[in-house]
């Protein structure tokens, strides 16, 4: 059994495998939750597909705020008092076994009559008796088989509006009256192959009856299918701009009523068949358009970051668990291990060790000693911490950058959009065409004029000039997605092809997080030193001499005689005669660097100082490329919260010319980019944490970087797979790409209009040539820009 | 009354009937999810009965592909 992955989760087994019933598991957890389903008759799960599990989470005590019964009330969906209905997050869901298992939860429990789980949105909505299970045991049953909901603060502001499904109701409309248009409009195709003077005896005695059956069809797509064109047509030209919607407007009505003119005057059969093909062929060119990732979000703010609880201690040392918006000024809360603190306040306990990396960009853990100020947002490391909070969490440092108007603007409504640049000048040329044509009409054969210049209309509706973006842009979405780079909506593509400056944060998004280098630097330590290090190290609980320890040779395990560990300076171990000091330069006896250094450990041995190792961060892979190929042109800069100790290594690894700006604060990069878009620059901003979210919020393409894009990133308007960092340059490059496709669509529609204009300015538009020509001019767009897209994107990465 | 008439009642209440038909199973939210419901569908009562049973779950059937 060595060597296999763990049967349950799938993870190579590091250590010791845990044999169970002739399979090996990776942990006892693992083998626990494939005891509970074997026993529960689940053991399909692992036939459905192999290693599919997640390792349970420790569950004791973290889902205490459940109890709250003001929390719970907002989280649940449908509660009779007896019987309740409740929709959760789990971010594990991820394959077909995940379903079935959590489908057929009511094996696990008697108390559970329901569990339906929606794949794309990855939520599970539960329905459940709540005399024999709570809340808070169906959530620890689900943490206790590796599928922990993720429950935020973002779930108090009750359950998220479903989506709007007006599009498909407008798409079944318009769908629906073309096929019956078409249908009854068949008869008349067929008008031409009479021979002149005679009248037809079929079309002559029904021919009524079919017309108004068709504009029958026709009311509801003008007034309910097309409504979001006319609408929009309306609020563009209030606006003073002509955007696309303006010409398909134009074309939309001049169908409408020059064939309800037609009909009633019993001059011809109408366009209606063309009429409600256009609506249709537009309304599912804006349903393909819309592609969302459901499973992500790119709303996210701080809610979802933060956790719904806390624990507050009361002056009898009670504790008691708190919604977060309940937390209050002077209240003192307990902060356990590994635990988010909710909001700014003072530490009371002696010391802490807090990370602040996804808050504030700083990469090591921060150490904070009784009195000082901490932060919300900031992660407890080591033990549990009391602190007394001095402001709620709305209105908390992190919080405020919220309040930023970055963060209420529409991005997509400032951009100018390709298709509604061409619009305008399209619109003006059509409208000259028409009143040229229909001017030369009213001297030659006046009776015809209206109808040449309705014809002109008509034909000219640019359809396939509106459907060229959609599928173009649609397209290379979905492709981006399956390449792992999930953007918000098309309005993105077109701004990444205009972004002529791309910012960086460093930590998280440069670097790797969780990852360093270490490099040791002065004498080299001896055989019976470097094993007392070791051994001294073992007994440290401190984060760096976790990853120190690791880092260095085995050597066999003694007892230390001596054992010494000095708060905020470092540690001390002694063996026989030996002795060796770990930790700050004043402890050690080092050279003291100056403040805003990388972080070193240093080592003396026998109060004679020996050297130091130098934690350095681990960059990406590609990092340079990534720079050198963007620097051709881009204009490129770094924006970290960090001190300036990586300057060095940074200047000698990206390109001249990239800017290097330190220490910045959350509302520093959002200024920074401000300054830049001042200067009429377009900016991408690649962040991945919350310190990142007023930039990402105020570039043009905000594009959060991420190591599992199942957990939190910032509001964005892209999410990229951290293993796709170094190919950023090829999908700038495919966005511009697509711009091309779709000018070359842009031809391609107009020569098809070319042609129809003929047929108008003439005067012989028949409604069997716009039948034809209007559907085919569509199509042969919507294959173009496919074959195209998919063409392009072969070689993407 | 001619023939017409009726084929023209018939077809058009045979395609109002899909139609509606089509905006219920919209009202119902079944294109809330389009792919779960495809995975579902293949999913018997794979219930393994008998777990003292050594060829119901043998590793060797199943493939820890990762």
């Amino acid at each position: 059994m060595e060597g296999n992955p763990c049967y349950h989760c799938g993870d190579p087994i590091v250590n010791s495998a845990v044999e169970f019933d002739q399979k090996a598991f990776c942990c006892h957890g693992c083998k626990t939750v494939y005891e509970l389903f074997k026993t529960s008759d689940l053991s399909y799960y692992y036939e459905l597909q192999g290693g599919a599990g997640a390792r349970p989470g420790k569950a004791a005590g973290r889902y205490d705020f459940l109890d709250n019964l003001a929390i719970t009330e907002k989280l649940v969906e449908f509660d009779d008092g007896n019987f309740q209905v409740v929709t959760l997050h789990i971010p594990h869901i991820h394959c077909s076994s995940c379903i079935w298992v959590l489908e057929n939860l009511h094996r696990l429990h008697p108390g559970i009559r329901d569990a339906q789980v929606d794949f794309p949105k990855k939520t599970l909505r539960v329905a459940f008796e709540t005399q024999s299970l709570s809340l808070k045991s169906l959530v620890a049953l689900l943490a206790s088989i590796g599928y922990e909901p993720y429950i935020s603060l973002d779930n108090l502001d009750g359950p998220k509006r479903p989506k709007s499904r007006r599009l498909l109701y407008q798409m079944g409309i318009a769908g629906f009256a073309f096929g019956n248009v078409m249908f009854l409009s068949f008869p008349e195709y067929f008008v031409g192959a009479i021979a002149e003077g005679k009248v037809d005896f079929w079309l002559d005695q029904y021919s009524t009856l079919f017309r108004w059956l068709m504009f029958s069809f026709s009311l509801p797509v003008l007034l309910y299918a097309a409504r979001d064109y006319l609408f929009a047509a309306y609020r563009a030209i209030r606006g003073g701009i002509l955007n696309i919607d303006v010409p398909i407007t134009l074309g939309i009505l001049a169908l409408f009523i020059r064939s309800t003119v037609d009909i009633a005057l019993n001059s011809g059969p109408g366009y209606f068949d063309s009429f409600t093909g256009l609506v249709f062929f537009l309304l599912v060119g804006r349903y393909f358009q819309q592609k969302t990732y459901e499973f992500l979000s790119f709303e996210r703010d701080y809610k979802s970051y933060f956790p719904i609880a806390a624990t507050r201690v009361d002056q009898n040392g009670k504790e008691e668990n708190v919604p977060v918006y309940d937390v209050n000024k002077g209240d003192v809360l307990l902060i356990r291990h590994q635990e988010l603190i909710p909001a700014d306040g003072i530490l009371r306990s002696e010391k802490a060790r807090i990370d602040y990396s996804f808050v504030t960009g700083e990469s090591e853990p921060v150490a904070r000693m009784e009195g000082e100020l901490l932060h919300a947002g900031g992660r407890q490391l080591e033990g549990s911490l009391v602190m007394e909070v001095l402001r709620p969490v709305s209105q908390s440092y992190l919080t405020q950058l919220w309040g930023h108007t970055a963060f209420s603007t529409n991005k997509s409504a400032s951009l100018r959009r390709l298709t509604d640049r061409i619009a305008e000048r399209f619109t003006l040329s059509v409208l000259t065409i028409a009143c040229l044509a229909a001017g030369f009409w009213v001297f030659t054969d006046a009776s015809r004029a209206a109808n040449v210049f309705t014809a002109v209309l008509i034909i000219a509706c640019p359809c396939a000039l509106a459907l060229a973006a959609p599928f173009t842009l649609g397209n290379l979405l979905r492709i981006f997605g399956r390449k792992k780079f999930y953007l918000k909506n098309t309005d993105t593509i077109e701004q990444m092809a205009h972004v002529d400056s791309v910012i960086f944060d460093k930590t998280g998004t440069m670097t790797i997080p969780g990852d360093s280098r270490v490099n040791y630097e002065g004498e080299s330590l001896s055989e019976t030193e470097e094993s007392l290090l070791k051994n001294t190290l073992r007994a440290s609980n401190h984060p760096l001499s976790r990853k120190l320890y690791s880092l260095l040779k085995e050597y066999d395990i003694v007892p230390l005689d001596t054992y010494l560990e000095e708060p905020g300076k470092g540690i001390e171990g002694g063996m026989q005669k030996n002795k060796i000091k770990l930790g700050a330069p004043d402890f050690t006896g080092g050279r003291q660097p100056g403040p805003e250094g990388p972080t070193e450990v240093h080592v003396s041995a026998n109060n004679a100082y020996k050297g130091r190792f130098v934690f350095t961060n681990k960059y990406r892979d590609g990092l340079p490329e990534v720079f050198s190929s963007l620097a051709k042109n881009h204009l490129l800069a770094v924006v970290s919260g960090d001190n300036d100790g990586e300057r060095p290594r940074l200047e000698a690894m990206l390109p001249a010319g990239t800017a290097l700006h330190f220490s910045q604060k959350p509302e520093d990069k959002l200024r920074f980019i401000g300054r830049l878009q001042a200067e009429a620059h377009k900016v991408m901003m690649v962040g991945d944490g919350l310190n990142d979210a007023g930039a990402l919020a105020q570039s043009e393409v905000g594009i959060a970087l991420s190591e599992n894009v199942n957990v939190f990133s910032p509001a964005c308007d892209g999410i990229l797979d951290a293993s796709k960092f170094r190919y950023l340059p090829d999908y700038l490059r495919a966005a511009r790409k697509a711009m091309g496709i779709i000018r070359i669509s842009f031809v391609l529609s107009l020569l098809y209009n070319v042609i129809g204009l003929y047929f108008a300015c003439t005067g012989q538009l028949q409604p069997v040539v716009a039948a034809i020509l209007m559907p085919l001019s569509s199509v042969s767009v919507v294959a173009f820009t496919t074959i195209a897209t998919n063409y392009m994107a072969r070689k993407l990465p | 009354m001619s023939v017409i008439y009726v084929l023209l009642a018939i077809s058009i209440s045979v395609a109002v009937l899909f139609f509606v038909a089509f905006i219920i199973s919209v009202r119902s939210g079944q294109y809330d999810d389009s792919y779960t419901p495809s995975v579902r569908m293949l999913f018997e009562d794979e219930i393994v009965k008998d777990p003292a049973d050594p060829a119901a779950d043998d590793p060797n059937k199943t493939h820890p592909s990762k």
